[in-house]
Protein backbone atom coordinates (compact mmCIF):
# COMPACT_ATOMS: atom_id res chain seq x y z
CA UNK A 1 0.00 0.00 0.00
CA UNK A 2 3.03 2.26 0.28
CA UNK A 3 3.79 4.38 3.29
CA UNK A 4 0.73 5.39 5.27
CA UNK A 5 0.87 8.98 6.43
CA UNK A 6 -2.77 10.03 6.33
CA UNK A 7 -5.65 8.00 7.69
CA UNK A 8 -9.24 9.17 7.30
CA UNK A 9 -12.04 7.58 9.30
CA UNK A 10 -15.60 8.26 8.13
CA UNK A 11 -18.14 7.94 10.92
CA UNK A 12 -17.40 9.18 14.43
CA UNK A 13 -19.34 6.53 16.34
CA UNK A 14 -17.90 3.92 18.67
CA UNK A 15 -16.07 2.04 15.92
CA UNK A 16 -14.57 5.18 14.37
CA UNK A 17 -13.69 6.77 17.71
CA UNK A 18 -11.99 3.65 19.04
CA UNK A 19 -10.01 3.26 15.82
CA UNK A 20 -8.59 6.79 16.06
CA UNK A 21 -7.68 6.26 19.70
CA UNK A 22 -6.08 2.87 19.15
CA UNK A 23 -4.04 4.09 16.19
CA UNK A 24 -2.60 6.90 18.30
CA UNK A 25 -2.05 4.75 21.37
CA UNK A 26 -0.42 2.15 19.19
CA UNK A 27 2.14 4.70 18.02
CA UNK A 28 0.83 5.88 14.64
CA UNK A 29 2.46 9.28 14.13
CA UNK A 30 0.77 10.45 10.91
CA UNK A 31 -2.44 12.41 10.36
CA UNK A 32 -5.70 11.00 11.67
CA UNK A 33 -8.92 12.67 10.55
CA UNK A 34 -12.21 11.51 12.04
CA UNK A 35 -15.30 12.77 10.20
CA UNK A 36 -18.74 12.54 11.81
CA UNK A 37 -22.07 14.09 10.95
CA UNK A 38 -23.42 14.10 14.50
CA UNK A 39 -22.70 17.17 16.67
CA UNK A 40 -21.01 15.24 19.47
CA UNK A 41 -17.62 13.54 19.74
CA UNK A 42 -17.91 9.72 19.63
CA UNK A 43 -20.18 8.38 22.36
CA UNK A 44 -21.66 5.10 23.56
CA UNK A 45 -25.13 4.24 22.36
CA UNK A 46 -26.08 1.43 24.79
CA UNK A 47 -26.98 3.78 27.68
CA UNK A 48 -29.36 5.67 25.36
CA UNK A 49 -32.11 3.11 25.99
CA UNK A 50 -31.03 2.57 29.60
CA UNK A 51 -29.49 5.05 32.08
CA UNK A 52 -29.51 8.03 29.69
CA UNK A 53 -33.21 7.69 28.91
CA UNK A 54 -33.86 7.42 32.64
CA UNK A 55 -31.98 10.67 33.13
CA UNK A 56 -29.28 9.08 35.26
CA UNK A 57 -26.38 9.81 32.92
CA UNK A 58 -25.40 13.10 31.34
CA UNK A 59 -24.06 13.51 27.80
CA UNK A 60 -20.48 14.06 28.96
CA UNK A 61 -20.54 10.64 30.60
CA UNK A 62 -21.70 9.03 27.35
CA UNK A 63 -18.65 10.32 25.50
CA UNK A 64 -15.96 7.73 24.89
CA UNK A 65 -13.32 10.39 25.63
CA UNK A 66 -13.69 14.07 26.47
CA UNK A 67 -13.95 16.12 23.26
CA UNK A 68 -10.74 18.05 24.09
CA UNK A 69 -8.71 14.89 24.08
CA UNK A 70 -8.84 14.53 20.32
CA UNK A 71 -6.92 17.79 19.86
CA UNK A 72 -4.50 16.83 22.64
CA UNK A 73 -3.73 13.61 20.81
CA UNK A 74 -3.51 15.40 17.50
CA UNK A 75 -6.57 13.71 16.05
CA UNK A 76 -8.54 16.01 13.75
CA UNK A 77 -12.16 15.51 14.75
CA UNK A 78 -14.59 17.11 12.30
CA UNK A 79 -18.13 16.97 13.66
CA UNK A 80 -21.41 18.03 12.01
CA UNK A 81 -19.79 17.23 8.72
CA UNK A 82 -20.86 14.61 6.22
CA UNK A 83 -18.51 12.86 3.86
CA UNK A 84 -20.29 12.76 0.51
CA UNK A 85 -17.97 11.23 -2.07
CA UNK A 86 -15.04 8.86 -2.23
CA UNK A 87 -12.65 9.05 -5.17
CA UNK A 88 -10.77 5.77 -4.98
CA UNK A 89 -8.46 6.31 -7.90
CA UNK A 90 -7.12 9.58 -6.49
CA UNK A 91 -7.60 8.49 -2.85
CA UNK A 92 -9.66 11.46 -1.80
CA UNK A 93 -12.75 12.00 0.32
CA UNK A 94 -15.02 14.92 -0.45
CA UNK A 95 -17.01 16.42 2.40
CA UNK A 96 -20.09 18.63 2.36
CA UNK A 97 -19.11 22.05 1.11
CA UNK A 98 -16.77 20.55 -1.44
CA UNK A 99 -13.45 20.28 0.42
CA UNK A 100 -11.40 17.26 -0.63
CA UNK A 101 -9.20 15.40 1.82
CA UNK A 102 -6.50 13.00 0.63
CA UNK A 103 -5.91 9.67 2.35
CA UNK A 104 -3.46 6.79 2.22
CA UNK A 105 -5.81 4.54 4.19
CA UNK A 106 -9.55 5.00 4.67
CA UNK A 107 -11.76 3.43 7.34
CA UNK A 108 -15.52 3.30 6.76
CA UNK A 109 -17.28 3.28 10.13
CA UNK A 110 -20.59 4.74 9.01
CA UNK A 111 -22.74 2.56 11.25
CA UNK A 112 -26.41 2.04 10.64
CA UNK A 113 -29.53 4.12 10.28
CA UNK A 114 -32.75 3.30 12.12
CA UNK A 115 -35.59 2.09 9.90
CA UNK A 116 -38.38 4.60 9.63
CA UNK A 117 -41.93 3.32 9.98
CA UNK A 118 -43.22 2.83 6.43
CA UNK A 119 -46.60 4.25 7.40
CA UNK A 120 -48.76 7.27 6.86
CA UNK A 121 -48.24 9.50 9.87
CA UNK A 122 -44.63 8.53 10.47
CA UNK A 123 -43.65 12.22 10.35
CA UNK A 124 -46.16 13.37 12.96
CA UNK A 125 -44.89 15.10 16.05
CA UNK A 126 -44.51 12.62 18.89
CA UNK A 127 -43.18 9.84 16.64
CA UNK A 128 -39.54 9.04 17.31
CA UNK A 129 -36.68 6.93 16.07
CA UNK A 130 -34.17 5.77 18.64
CA UNK A 131 -30.56 5.90 17.53
CA UNK A 132 -28.79 9.11 18.50
CA UNK A 133 -28.46 11.13 21.68
CA UNK A 134 -30.44 13.82 19.84
CA UNK A 135 -33.31 11.37 19.26
CA UNK A 136 -33.38 10.48 22.95
CA UNK A 137 -33.19 14.12 24.11
CA UNK A 138 -36.35 14.83 22.13
CA UNK A 139 -38.13 11.75 23.51
CA UNK A 140 -37.15 12.51 27.07
CA UNK A 141 -39.06 15.78 27.25
CA UNK A 142 -42.23 13.73 26.77
CA UNK A 143 -41.28 10.93 29.12
CA UNK A 144 -43.57 11.94 31.97
CA UNK A 145 -45.64 9.80 34.30
CA UNK A 146 -49.04 8.96 32.83
CA UNK A 147 -48.05 9.58 29.20
CA UNK A 148 -49.17 6.85 26.81
CA UNK A 149 -46.32 5.24 24.93
CA UNK A 150 -46.57 2.80 22.06
CA UNK A 151 -43.35 1.02 21.18
CA UNK A 152 -43.36 -0.56 17.74
CA UNK A 153 -40.96 -3.49 17.60
CA UNK A 154 -40.08 -5.85 20.45
CA UNK A 155 -36.34 -6.19 19.98
CA UNK A 156 -33.83 -5.41 22.71
CA UNK A 157 -34.02 -1.65 22.22
CA UNK A 158 -37.84 -1.67 22.20
CA UNK A 159 -38.01 -3.75 25.38
CA UNK A 160 -35.37 -1.66 27.14
CA UNK A 161 -37.33 1.49 26.32
CA UNK A 162 -40.52 -0.20 27.59
CA UNK A 163 -38.78 -1.10 30.87
CA UNK A 164 -37.51 2.44 31.47
CA UNK A 165 -40.92 3.84 30.53
CA UNK A 166 -42.65 1.65 33.12
CA UNK A 167 -40.11 2.72 35.71
CA UNK A 168 -40.95 6.35 34.86
CA UNK A 169 -44.67 5.66 35.22
CA UNK A 170 -45.74 5.73 31.58
CA UNK A 171 -48.51 3.53 30.18
CA UNK A 172 -46.79 1.22 27.74
CA UNK A 173 -48.00 -0.90 24.83
CA UNK A 174 -45.58 -2.85 22.68
CA UNK A 175 -46.72 -3.79 19.18
CA UNK A 176 -44.80 -6.54 17.44
CA UNK A 177 -45.58 -8.09 14.08
CA UNK A 178 -44.05 -11.45 15.03
CA UNK A 179 -45.93 -13.73 17.42
CA UNK A 180 -43.29 -13.31 20.10
CA UNK A 181 -40.86 -10.63 21.23
CA UNK A 182 -37.11 -10.90 20.49
CA UNK A 183 -37.91 -13.28 17.64
CA UNK A 184 -34.71 -12.59 15.73
CA UNK A 185 -32.34 -12.57 18.66
CA UNK A 186 -33.19 -15.35 21.07
CA UNK A 187 -35.01 -18.63 21.62
CA UNK A 188 -38.77 -18.88 22.25
CA UNK A 189 -38.03 -19.92 25.84
CA UNK A 190 -35.96 -16.88 26.73
CA UNK A 191 -38.33 -14.62 24.78
CA UNK A 192 -41.20 -16.06 26.85
CA UNK A 193 -39.36 -15.20 30.04
CA UNK A 194 -38.99 -11.56 29.00
CA UNK A 195 -42.60 -11.42 27.81
CA UNK A 196 -43.80 -12.62 31.22
CA UNK A 197 -41.53 -10.22 33.06
CA UNK A 198 -42.72 -7.18 31.09
CA UNK A 199 -46.34 -8.27 31.42
CA UNK A 200 -45.88 -8.52 35.18
CA UNK A 201 -44.42 -5.02 35.15
CA UNK A 202 -47.56 -3.74 33.46
CA UNK A 203 -46.51 -3.60 29.80
CA UNK A 204 -49.30 -4.48 27.38
CA UNK A 205 -48.31 -6.54 24.33
CA UNK A 206 -49.99 -6.75 20.95
CA UNK A 207 -48.21 -9.67 19.29
CA UNK A 208 -48.82 -10.48 15.66
CA UNK A 209 -50.06 -6.89 15.29
CA UNK A 210 -49.56 -4.99 12.03
CA UNK A 211 -49.52 -1.20 12.41
CA UNK A 212 -51.40 0.38 9.50
CA UNK A 213 -51.55 4.13 10.15
CA UNK A 214 -50.32 6.58 12.75
CA UNK A 215 -53.27 8.77 13.64
CA UNK A 216 -53.26 12.47 14.43
CA UNK A 217 -53.42 15.96 12.92
CA UNK A 218 -50.08 17.50 13.87
CA UNK A 219 -49.31 15.35 16.85
CA UNK A 220 -49.67 11.62 17.00
CA UNK A 221 -52.76 10.48 18.91
CA UNK A 222 -52.79 6.76 18.24
CA UNK A 223 -51.71 3.74 16.27
CA UNK A 224 -54.26 1.94 14.12
CA UNK A 225 -53.59 -1.70 13.29
CA UNK A 226 -54.65 -3.54 10.14
CA UNK A 227 -57.25 -5.54 12.09
CA UNK A 228 -59.00 -2.32 13.10
CA UNK A 229 -57.64 -2.11 16.63
CA UNK A 230 -56.62 1.41 17.66
CA UNK A 231 -54.19 2.15 20.48
CA UNK A 232 -54.20 5.70 21.85
CA UNK A 233 -50.73 7.23 22.10
CA UNK A 234 -48.97 10.44 23.11
CA UNK A 235 -45.60 9.04 22.07
CA UNK A 236 -44.72 6.41 19.46
CA UNK A 237 -41.21 4.98 19.37
CA UNK A 238 -40.11 2.86 16.43
CA UNK A 239 -37.64 0.13 17.28
CA UNK A 240 -37.89 -1.89 14.10
CA UNK A 241 -34.24 -2.36 13.36
CA UNK A 242 -31.57 -0.62 11.36
CA UNK A 243 -30.09 -0.72 7.89
CA UNK A 244 -26.33 -0.52 7.44
CA UNK A 245 -25.16 2.81 6.05
CA UNK A 246 -23.54 1.64 2.84
CA UNK A 247 -24.23 4.70 0.69
CA UNK A 248 -20.60 5.79 0.29
CA UNK A 249 -19.36 2.26 -0.25
CA UNK A 250 -21.92 1.76 -3.01
CA UNK A 251 -21.10 5.09 -4.59
CA UNK A 252 -17.42 4.19 -4.90
CA UNK A 253 -18.12 0.68 -6.14
CA UNK A 254 -17.15 -1.51 -3.19
CA UNK A 255 -18.92 -4.83 -2.77
CA UNK A 256 -21.97 -4.52 -0.57
CA UNK A 257 -24.56 -7.05 0.43
CA UNK A 258 -26.08 -6.77 3.87
CA UNK A 259 -23.24 -4.42 4.80
CA UNK A 260 -19.89 -3.56 3.28
CA UNK A 261 -18.14 -6.82 2.58
CA UNK A 262 -14.65 -7.31 4.03
CA UNK A 263 -12.16 -10.07 4.70
CA UNK A 264 -11.20 -11.27 8.19
CA UNK A 265 -8.94 -8.23 8.60
CA UNK A 266 -11.85 -5.87 7.88
CA UNK A 267 -10.32 -4.97 4.49
CA UNK A 268 -12.61 -4.32 1.56
CA UNK A 269 -11.67 -5.35 -1.98
CA UNK A 270 -9.77 -2.03 -2.19
CA UNK A 271 -6.62 -2.62 -0.10
CA UNK A 272 -6.61 1.03 1.03
CA UNK A 273 -10.14 0.85 2.45
CA UNK A 274 -11.38 -0.90 5.59
CA UNK A 275 -14.94 -1.18 6.90
CA UNK A 276 -15.92 -1.88 10.53
CA UNK A 277 -18.79 -1.78 12.99
CA UNK A 278 -22.50 -1.85 12.18
CA UNK A 279 -21.94 -1.02 8.49
CA UNK A 280 -19.68 -3.97 7.70
CA UNK A 281 -19.96 -7.74 7.25
CA UNK A 282 -17.07 -10.20 7.46
CA UNK A 283 -16.33 -13.90 7.89
CA UNK A 284 -16.18 -14.81 11.58
CA UNK A 285 -14.14 -17.55 13.21
CA UNK A 286 -16.77 -18.08 15.91
CA UNK A 287 -19.49 -18.45 13.28
CA UNK A 288 -17.85 -21.30 11.34
CA UNK A 289 -16.22 -18.74 9.06
CA UNK A 290 -19.59 -17.61 7.79
CA UNK A 291 -20.16 -13.96 6.92
CA UNK A 292 -22.07 -11.93 9.47
CA UNK A 293 -22.88 -8.31 10.17
CA UNK A 294 -23.18 -7.71 13.89
CA UNK A 295 -24.64 -4.71 15.67
CA UNK A 296 -22.85 -4.54 18.98
CA UNK A 297 -20.25 -2.75 21.02
CA UNK A 298 -18.10 -5.85 20.91
CA UNK A 299 -18.12 -5.77 17.12
CA UNK A 300 -17.40 -2.04 16.93
CA UNK A 301 -14.45 -2.36 19.33
CA UNK A 302 -13.15 -5.50 17.67
CA UNK A 303 -13.21 -3.84 14.25
CA UNK A 304 -11.25 -0.92 15.69
CA UNK A 305 -8.68 -3.28 17.19
CA UNK A 306 -8.29 -5.29 14.01
CA UNK A 307 -7.87 -2.25 11.76
CA UNK A 308 -5.51 -0.44 14.11
CA UNK A 309 -3.39 -3.57 14.45
CA UNK A 310 -3.37 -4.13 10.68
CA UNK A 311 -2.43 -0.52 9.90
CA UNK A 312 0.30 -0.59 12.54
CA UNK A 313 1.66 -3.77 11.00
CA UNK A 314 1.03 -5.90 14.10
CA UNK A 315 0.66 -9.62 13.74
CA UNK A 316 -2.62 -11.49 13.64
CA UNK A 317 -5.35 -10.59 16.06
CA UNK A 318 -7.26 -13.27 17.99
CA UNK A 319 -10.95 -12.92 17.36
CA UNK A 320 -13.04 -12.60 20.47
CA UNK A 321 -16.29 -14.56 20.76
CA UNK A 322 -19.14 -12.09 20.10
CA UNK A 323 -20.81 -10.67 23.20
CA UNK A 324 -23.75 -8.42 23.98
CA UNK A 325 -25.87 -7.36 26.91
CA UNK A 326 -29.27 -5.88 27.67
CA UNK A 327 -30.58 -4.34 30.89
CA UNK A 328 -34.30 -4.47 31.65
CA UNK A 329 -35.62 -3.68 35.14
CA UNK A 330 -33.23 -5.49 37.50
CA UNK A 331 -32.44 -8.14 34.89
CA UNK A 332 -29.03 -8.20 33.29
CA UNK A 333 -29.00 -10.33 30.19
CA UNK A 334 -25.51 -11.22 29.00
CA UNK A 335 -25.00 -13.00 25.70
CA UNK A 336 -21.94 -14.67 24.21
CA UNK A 337 -21.62 -16.42 20.87
CA UNK A 338 -24.17 -16.45 18.04
CA UNK A 339 -27.23 -18.63 18.54
CA UNK A 340 -28.34 -18.76 14.89
CA UNK A 341 -28.88 -22.29 13.69
CA UNK A 342 -28.92 -23.86 17.17
CA UNK A 343 -30.53 -27.28 17.46
CA UNK A 344 -30.81 -27.75 21.19
CA UNK A 345 -31.02 -25.58 24.27
CA UNK A 346 -30.07 -26.53 27.84
CA UNK A 347 -30.92 -24.57 30.97
CA UNK A 348 -28.94 -24.03 34.12
CA UNK A 349 -31.07 -22.72 36.94
CA UNK A 350 -34.78 -21.94 36.67
CA UNK A 351 -36.53 -18.92 35.23
CA UNK A 352 -38.71 -18.50 38.31
CA UNK A 353 -35.57 -17.48 40.25
CA UNK A 354 -34.97 -14.69 37.71
CA UNK A 355 -31.44 -16.03 37.38
CA UNK A 356 -30.69 -18.70 34.79
CA UNK A 357 -28.64 -19.44 31.72
CA UNK A 358 -29.71 -20.89 28.37
CA UNK A 359 -26.93 -22.70 26.50
CA UNK A 360 -27.36 -23.20 22.77
CA UNK A 361 -25.93 -26.20 20.94
CA UNK A 362 -25.37 -27.12 17.35
CA UNK A 363 -24.85 -30.85 17.43
CA UNK A 364 -22.65 -31.36 20.48
CA UNK A 365 -20.99 -28.00 20.21
CA UNK A 366 -21.85 -25.12 22.51
CA UNK A 367 -22.36 -22.06 20.28
CA UNK A 368 -24.01 -19.42 22.46
CA UNK A 369 -25.34 -18.50 25.88
CA UNK A 370 -28.08 -16.17 27.14
CA UNK A 371 -27.44 -15.61 30.84
CA UNK A 372 -29.93 -13.68 32.96
CA UNK A 373 -28.42 -12.42 36.23
CA UNK A 374 -25.83 -15.19 35.88
CA UNK A 375 -22.48 -13.53 35.15
CA UNK A 376 -20.40 -16.61 35.91
CA UNK A 377 -22.39 -18.68 33.42
CA UNK A 378 -21.96 -15.93 30.83
CA UNK A 379 -18.22 -15.54 31.26
CA UNK A 380 -17.67 -19.28 31.60
CA UNK A 381 -19.55 -20.07 28.41
CA UNK A 382 -17.83 -17.19 26.64
CA UNK A 383 -14.45 -18.71 27.51
CA UNK A 384 -15.57 -22.10 26.24
CA UNK A 385 -16.83 -20.67 22.95
CA UNK A 386 -13.73 -18.53 22.56
CA UNK A 387 -11.46 -21.55 22.92
CA UNK A 388 -13.67 -23.90 20.90
CA UNK A 389 -14.44 -26.12 23.89
CA UNK A 390 -17.77 -27.56 24.93
CA UNK A 391 -19.50 -29.32 27.81
CA UNK A 392 -22.45 -31.69 27.43
CA UNK A 393 -25.88 -30.24 28.34
CA UNK A 394 -26.24 -32.57 31.33
CA UNK A 395 -22.99 -31.23 32.79
CA UNK A 396 -23.97 -27.59 32.42
CA UNK A 397 -27.44 -28.28 33.82
CA UNK A 398 -25.94 -29.64 37.03
CA UNK A 399 -26.15 -26.68 39.39
CA UNK A 400 -24.49 -28.59 42.24
CA UNK A 401 -21.10 -27.84 40.70
CA UNK A 402 -19.92 -24.25 40.28
CA UNK A 403 -19.53 -22.92 36.75
CA UNK A 404 -15.85 -22.24 37.20
CA UNK A 405 -15.13 -25.85 38.09
CA UNK A 406 -17.14 -27.05 35.08
CA UNK A 407 -15.28 -24.75 32.72
CA UNK A 408 -11.94 -25.95 34.07
CA UNK A 409 -12.97 -29.55 33.34
CA UNK A 410 -13.87 -28.86 29.70
CA UNK A 411 -11.71 -29.92 26.80
CA UNK B 1 -11.63 16.84 42.93
CA UNK B 2 -10.33 13.57 44.38
CA UNK B 3 -7.02 12.44 42.91
CA UNK B 4 -6.52 8.82 41.94
CA UNK B 5 -3.20 7.20 41.11
CA UNK B 6 -3.19 4.35 38.60
CA UNK B 7 -0.02 2.29 38.45
CA UNK B 8 0.57 0.28 35.30
CA UNK B 9 2.07 -3.18 35.51
CA UNK B 10 5.33 -1.64 34.27
CA UNK B 11 5.35 0.69 37.27
CA UNK B 12 4.39 3.79 35.32
CA UNK B 13 2.11 6.06 37.36
CA UNK B 14 -0.81 8.19 36.19
CA UNK B 15 -2.36 10.69 38.58
CA UNK B 16 -5.85 11.68 37.50
CA UNK B 17 -8.51 14.03 38.86
CA UNK B 18 -11.71 12.04 39.20
CA UNK B 19 -15.10 13.75 39.39
CA UNK B 20 -17.21 12.66 42.37
CA UNK B 21 -20.10 10.46 41.27
CA UNK B 22 -18.27 8.97 38.29
CA UNK B 23 -16.47 5.66 38.56
CA UNK B 24 -12.81 4.79 38.97
CA UNK B 25 -13.04 3.22 35.49
CA UNK B 26 -14.44 6.37 33.87
CA UNK B 27 -11.74 8.61 35.31
CA UNK B 28 -9.07 6.31 33.87
CA UNK B 29 -10.65 5.96 30.43
CA UNK B 30 -11.30 9.69 30.11
CA UNK B 31 -7.61 10.34 30.76
CA UNK B 32 -6.46 7.56 28.44
CA UNK B 33 -4.76 5.58 31.20
CA UNK B 34 -3.50 2.54 29.30
CA UNK B 35 -4.36 -0.86 30.73
CA UNK B 36 -8.06 -0.32 31.41
CA UNK B 37 -10.05 -1.35 28.34
CA UNK B 38 -13.57 -1.07 29.76
CA UNK B 39 -15.10 -2.28 26.51
CA UNK B 40 -18.67 -2.28 27.82
CA UNK B 41 -18.48 1.23 29.22
CA UNK B 42 -19.27 0.22 32.78
CA UNK B 43 -22.20 -2.13 32.25
CA UNK B 44 -20.46 -4.87 34.26
CA UNK B 45 -20.52 -6.96 31.10
CA UNK B 46 -16.92 -7.23 29.93
CA UNK B 47 -14.59 -7.60 32.95
CA UNK B 48 -11.88 -5.58 31.17
CA UNK B 49 -11.63 -2.90 33.86
CA UNK B 50 -9.93 -5.06 36.50
CA UNK B 51 -7.73 -3.25 39.05
CA UNK B 52 -5.99 -4.07 42.33
CA UNK B 53 -6.95 -1.69 45.10
CA UNK B 54 -4.04 -0.67 47.31
CA UNK B 55 -4.64 -2.61 50.58
CA UNK B 56 -4.78 0.63 52.60
CA UNK B 57 -7.81 1.70 50.60
CA UNK B 58 -9.83 -1.50 50.67
CA UNK B 59 -12.12 -0.39 53.49
CA UNK B 60 -13.00 2.87 51.73
CA UNK B 61 -13.67 1.38 48.31
CA UNK B 62 -16.16 -1.09 49.77
CA UNK B 63 -16.94 -4.68 48.92
CA UNK B 64 -17.29 -6.44 45.59
CA UNK B 65 -20.95 -6.81 44.68
CA UNK B 66 -22.13 -10.29 43.74
CA UNK B 67 -22.26 -9.65 39.99
CA UNK B 68 -18.73 -8.27 40.12
CA UNK B 69 -17.50 -11.18 42.22
CA UNK B 70 -18.76 -13.72 39.70
CA UNK B 71 -17.17 -11.80 36.83
CA UNK B 72 -13.83 -11.52 38.63
CA UNK B 73 -13.88 -15.22 39.28
CA UNK B 74 -13.07 -15.63 35.59
CA UNK B 75 -10.54 -12.83 35.22
CA UNK B 76 -6.79 -13.52 35.05
CA UNK B 77 -4.53 -13.12 38.09
CA UNK B 78 -7.29 -12.30 40.55
CA UNK B 79 -6.21 -11.33 44.06
CA UNK B 80 -8.18 -10.60 47.21
CA UNK B 81 -7.90 -6.88 46.43
CA UNK B 82 -9.21 -7.25 42.87
CA UNK B 83 -12.11 -5.04 41.80
CA UNK B 84 -13.90 -4.08 38.62
CA UNK B 85 -13.14 -0.37 38.52
CA UNK B 86 -16.50 0.43 36.89
CA UNK B 87 -18.13 -0.71 40.12
CA UNK B 88 -16.22 1.71 42.37
CA UNK B 89 -17.92 5.12 42.64
CA UNK B 90 -15.65 8.08 43.28
CA UNK B 91 -16.44 9.78 46.60
CA UNK B 92 -14.60 12.61 48.38
CA UNK B 93 -13.26 9.89 50.71
CA UNK B 94 -11.32 8.35 47.86
CA UNK B 95 -8.99 11.35 47.44
CA UNK B 96 -5.53 9.80 47.22
CA UNK B 97 -6.72 6.34 46.15
CA UNK B 98 -4.05 4.12 44.61
CA UNK B 99 -4.93 1.24 42.26
CA UNK B 100 -2.63 -1.05 40.30
CA UNK B 101 -3.40 -2.46 36.88
CA UNK B 102 -3.03 -6.09 35.85
CA UNK B 103 -0.58 -7.16 33.15
CA UNK B 104 -3.47 -7.66 30.72
CA UNK B 105 -7.24 -7.44 30.76
CA UNK B 106 -7.77 -10.52 28.58
C1 LIG C 1 -30.40 2.52 21.78
C2 LIG C 1 -29.30 1.55 21.51
C3 LIG C 1 -28.95 0.62 22.49
C4 LIG C 1 -27.92 -0.29 22.26
N1 LIG C 1 -27.57 -1.17 23.26
C5 LIG C 1 -26.52 -2.01 23.07
C6 LIG C 1 -26.09 -2.88 24.12
O1 LIG C 1 -26.67 -2.93 25.20
N2 LIG C 1 -25.02 -3.67 23.90
C7 LIG C 1 -24.33 -3.66 22.71
O2 LIG C 1 -23.34 -4.37 22.56
N3 LIG C 1 -24.73 -2.85 21.69
C8 LIG C 1 -25.80 -2.03 21.85
N4 LIG C 1 -26.20 -1.19 20.83
C9 LIG C 1 -25.51 -1.29 19.52
C10 LIG C 1 -24.24 -0.49 19.49
O3 LIG C 1 -24.40 0.75 20.12
C11 LIG C 1 -23.82 -0.31 18.03
O4 LIG C 1 -23.58 -1.58 17.50
C12 LIG C 1 -22.58 0.54 17.90
O5 LIG C 1 -22.81 1.84 18.35
C13 LIG C 1 -22.11 0.58 16.45
O6 LIG C 1 -21.06 1.50 16.32
P1 LIG C 1 -20.61 2.06 14.91
O7 LIG C 1 -19.52 3.02 15.20
O8 LIG C 1 -20.38 0.94 13.98
O9 LIG C 1 -21.88 2.80 14.31
P2 LIG C 1 -22.67 4.09 14.81
O10 LIG C 1 -22.69 4.11 16.27
O11 LIG C 1 -23.95 4.07 14.06
O12 LIG C 1 -21.79 5.31 14.32
C14 LIG C 1 -21.67 5.67 12.98
C15 LIG C 1 -21.56 7.18 12.88
O13 LIG C 1 -21.20 7.54 11.58
C16 LIG C 1 -21.93 8.68 11.16
N5 LIG C 1 -21.93 8.71 9.69
C17 LIG C 1 -22.52 7.84 8.83
N6 LIG C 1 -22.27 8.19 7.55
C18 LIG C 1 -21.51 9.31 7.60
C19 LIG C 1 -20.93 10.15 6.60
N7 LIG C 1 -21.08 9.91 5.30
N8 LIG C 1 -20.20 11.21 7.00
C20 LIG C 1 -20.02 11.48 8.32
N9 LIG C 1 -20.55 10.72 9.31
C21 LIG C 1 -21.27 9.65 8.95
C22 LIG C 1 -23.27 8.43 11.79
O14 LIG C 1 -24.00 9.63 11.90
C23 LIG C 1 -22.87 7.88 13.16
O15 LIG C 1 -22.66 8.91 14.08
C24 LIG C 1 -27.24 -0.28 21.02
C25 LIG C 1 -27.61 0.64 20.03
C26 LIG C 1 -28.62 1.55 20.26
C27 LIG C 1 -29.01 2.52 19.18
S1 LIG D 1 -16.22 -1.68 32.11
FE1 LIG D 1 -17.02 -3.58 31.45
S2 LIG D 1 -17.14 -4.64 33.34
FE2 LIG D 1 -16.31 -2.76 33.96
Amino acid sequence: MGEIKRIIIIGAGQAGGETAQRLRQGGFAGDITLIGEEPAAPYQRPPLSKAYLKGELSMDRLLLRPAEMYAEENITLLTKLRAVWIDRSNKKVRVEGGRELPYDALVLATGAKPRKLPLVGADLEGVFLFRTAGDVDRVRERFVSGARLVVIGAGYIGLEVAAVARQCGLEVTVVETAVRPLARVTSPEVAGFFLDEHTRQGVRFVLGGQPAVLKGQDRVTGVALTDGMEIPADIVIAGIGVTPDIALAEQCGLTVANGILTDRHCRTADPAIYAIGDCAARPMVHFEGRIARLESVHNAVEGAKVVAAHLLGAKDHTEEAPWFWSDQYDLKLQIAGLFHGYEHVAFRGVMADRAFAAFYYKGERLIAVDAVNKPAEYLGAKMLIQTGRSLPPAVLEDTSRPMKELVASAR
Amino acid sequence: MPKITYIEDSGKEHVVEAPVGQTVMEAAVKHAVPGIDADCGGACACATCHVYVDPEWLAKTGEQNSMEQSMLDFANDVETNSRLSCQIKVTPDLDGLVVRLPKSQH
